[in-house]
């Protein structure tokens, strides 16, 4: 799979993070280059295997449905960049 | 330099119970050690001896009225992947700046409770992502370990493996008795092999995740690096526990891997899998594993060529399902309720500025090619797909276990290599794990035991790879090979006393 700048740019925006135009060039080879390489997973068949979702065959344990934290929003904020009580705050997002 | 830091985790244990040493100067000794050596190795990215010293005065308290803990008074190095309660964790990333926990994870609780003695927090490849420990946003950690060229030991510096490569460079140098560590695809076996030290990834679930930076969850866990098979077995021991805050811990009871250590080998099926000879393997590497299988055969196990076919296809596997796990649990770094923030115009715009210069270069790679494994209209093709291949991983060794109980491989491919020689190609980066990866994948323990030298004089180690919960046995052959093997402890402590601490302090390294 070749993966071309426009294709780098919409995965970059995707995944919020800025690239340069500089890099964004870099990273064409080298996303293309890791992409051709597990294509060699092409020549298995897996036409009647299930996808594996857990390694380990244990029931998913549930717990009471309770309350069992909260009243810690100190804690939440403590190492939040810019905070006014206890509210995060960020850029303005609703005009 | 005290004779006390080269101490075996179990020796030191014996020490300090018959009262020969206290906790007090056992802790000191190491503090010493870190202060006059930190600045070459640069394997703590944070030292709290504070915390330690006071540890370490409870530990002789309990000491001596005789309510003694398992690690009493042991003191250990913590990957800064792990949380530490009040104390900065960074997974040695610039994203999570100065984040100070306000929890510890339960591993490192399970430590700290059982009387262990915390020195400090280790580097590690940023986020764990890497072979080296050269992506740490606190610089590459130095292994003690020198090649030789011509008979002559060189200058040159050689990477200690990673991502855990602060936990094999502290071990390995006896800057800490022990160290915490984690395996997503090798992170704890390679080090381990490129240090002459001994490191177990448990199975899957043995180990509680919580409190740990995640990577890629589905296969991220908890393990020790070790001086001794001895020691990995004691720290295996304390570091495991069922956690209800991790739902993929298992509830299973964790055995005495210690008791497991003197059971012999008798009747032992070792497989030795074809697949795992891989095109270009060095003859050294050949040499060693067949030297493992004669010495396992000695100790009375019995051999057996086996076949796991979809071995080769593991590693692509991984890089998918890895960067794709990676890029969901690294969404939650967005510079809003923790650490690094870059404002921008906008909030999207802050997102975006605060992610590119917060992640480093590989970080970014793997969460680009995660993003784009995950997108509409590839999902199926790479993620579903590299989910099915894991399943034929997984049978080509339930298969195998159907007659043999452990499997012998080298850990891998190679010896340590040179700062910088491998960063240039991620793909020849990633081969590192060649050997490793499929363990992950399968979800089972493996172990990397030291086997030898390589002909430049850098150790070399060998893998047992067991059946799920297993570990017991792996510890037992494991023992074989060490005892068949020997330690490999550095010849040339090059790194102790070249100075005065304060002078060798490199400029942008945030350690104490």
């Amino acid at each position: 799979m070749r993966v071309d700048e426009t294709t780098v740019r919409r995965i970059a925006r995707l995944a919020r993070i800025k690239i340069s135009d500089a890099e964004a060039k870099g990273l064409e080879g080298e996303l293309s280059g890791i992409l051709n390489w597990v294509e060699q997973l092409d020549a298995v068949d897996t036409a009647s295997v299930e996808p594996m979702t857990r390694v380990v065959p244990i029931e998913l344990t549930k717990r009471a449905d309770v309350v069992n934290d909260g009243e810690i929003a100190d804690e939440v904020i403590k190492n939040a960049p810019m905070v006014e009580d206890h509210y995060f705050v960020v850029p303005k997002v609703v005009e | 330099m005290s004779e006390l830091t080269k101490l075996t985790l179990a020796e030191a244990r014996d020490k300090l119970r018959s009262k020969e040493v206290s906790a007090t100067e056992l802790t000191q000794a190491f503090i010493d050690a870190i202060d006059a050596s930190n600045a070459e190795i640069n394997a703590y990215v944070l030292t709290t001896p504070e915390l330690a010293l006071q540890q370490a005065k409870e530990s002789d308290k309990r000491l001596q009225s005789g309510s003694t803990r398992p690690l009493e008074g042991l003191p250990l190095g913590n990957k800064d992947l792990y949380c530490t309660e009040g104390v900065r964790t960074t997974a040695c990333s610039k994203i999570l700046g100065d984040f100070t926990p306000t929890y510890e994870s339960t591993v490192g609780a399970n430590l700290w409770n059982a009387g262990a003695v915390m020195l400090g927090k280790l580097n590690c490849d940023e986020f764990a992502m890497g072979s080296s420990n050269e992506t740490s946003a606190f610089g590459p950690v130095v292994s003690p370990w020198r090649r030789k060229k011509d008979g002559k030991l060189t200058t040159d510096k050689l990477v200690p493996g990673g991502s855990s490569g602060g936990s094999s460079a502290a071990v390995s140098a006896d800057l800490c008795l022990a160290a915490t560590a984690t395996d997503t695809g090798g992170s704890i076996r390679q080090p381990a092999a490129l240090t002459g030290t001994v490191g177990i990834k448990p199975t899957y679930g043995r180990c509680s995740r919580w409190g740990i930076v995640a990577f890629a969850s589905s296969l991220d866990q908890a393990g020790p690096i070790a001086k001794t098979v001895r020691d990995a077995a004691i720290m295996l021991r304390a570091m495991a526990s069922h956690d209800k805050k991790d739902s993929t811990s298992v509830d299973t009871p964790v055995p005495d891997y210690e008791a497991s250590l003197t059971q012999g080998l008798k009747g032992l099926r070792v497989g030795v899998p074809k697949e795992y000879r891989v095109e270009g393997m060095s003859k050294e590497i050949d040499k060693l594993w067949q030297e493992g299988i004669a010495w396992l055969k000695a100790a009375g196990a019995t051999i057996h060529d086996i076949s796991l076919p979809h071995t080769k296809y593991a590693l692509p596997a991984y890089y998918i399902v890895a960067p794709a796990e990676a890029s969901s649990n690294l969404a939650r770094y967005d510079g809003v309720r923790y650490g690094l923030r870059v404002p921008g115009k906008d909030l999207i715009d802050t997102y975006e500025n605060t992610r590119a210069s917060g992640f480093g270069k590989e970080v970014r790679r793997r969460i680009l090619i995660g993003t784009y494994v995950l997108s509409a209209g590839y999902y199926d093709a790479y993620y579903l797909k590299a989910q099915k291949v894991r399943t034929l991983i997984k049978r080509d060794f339930d298969d195998a276990w159907k007659s043999v109980d452990v499997v012998l491989t080298p850990t891998t491919p190679s010896p340590a290599f040179g700062f910088g020689e491998k960063t240039g190609d991620p793909i020849a980066m990633y081969l590192e794990d060649i050997f490793t990866v499929t363990v992950n994948m399968a979800g089972l323990p493996g172990i990397s035991v030291p086997a030898g030298l390589s002909s430049e004089g850098t150790p070399l180690g060998l893998q047992l790879i067991g059946k799920p919960f297993d570990e017991a046995t792996l510890f037992r052959a494991a023992q074989a090979i060490e005892d068949a093997a020997g330690r490999f402890v550095v010849p040339d402590r090059w790194w102790e006393g070249a100075g005065k601490p304060e002078a060798k302090r490199k400029t942008g390294s945030k350690s104490k």
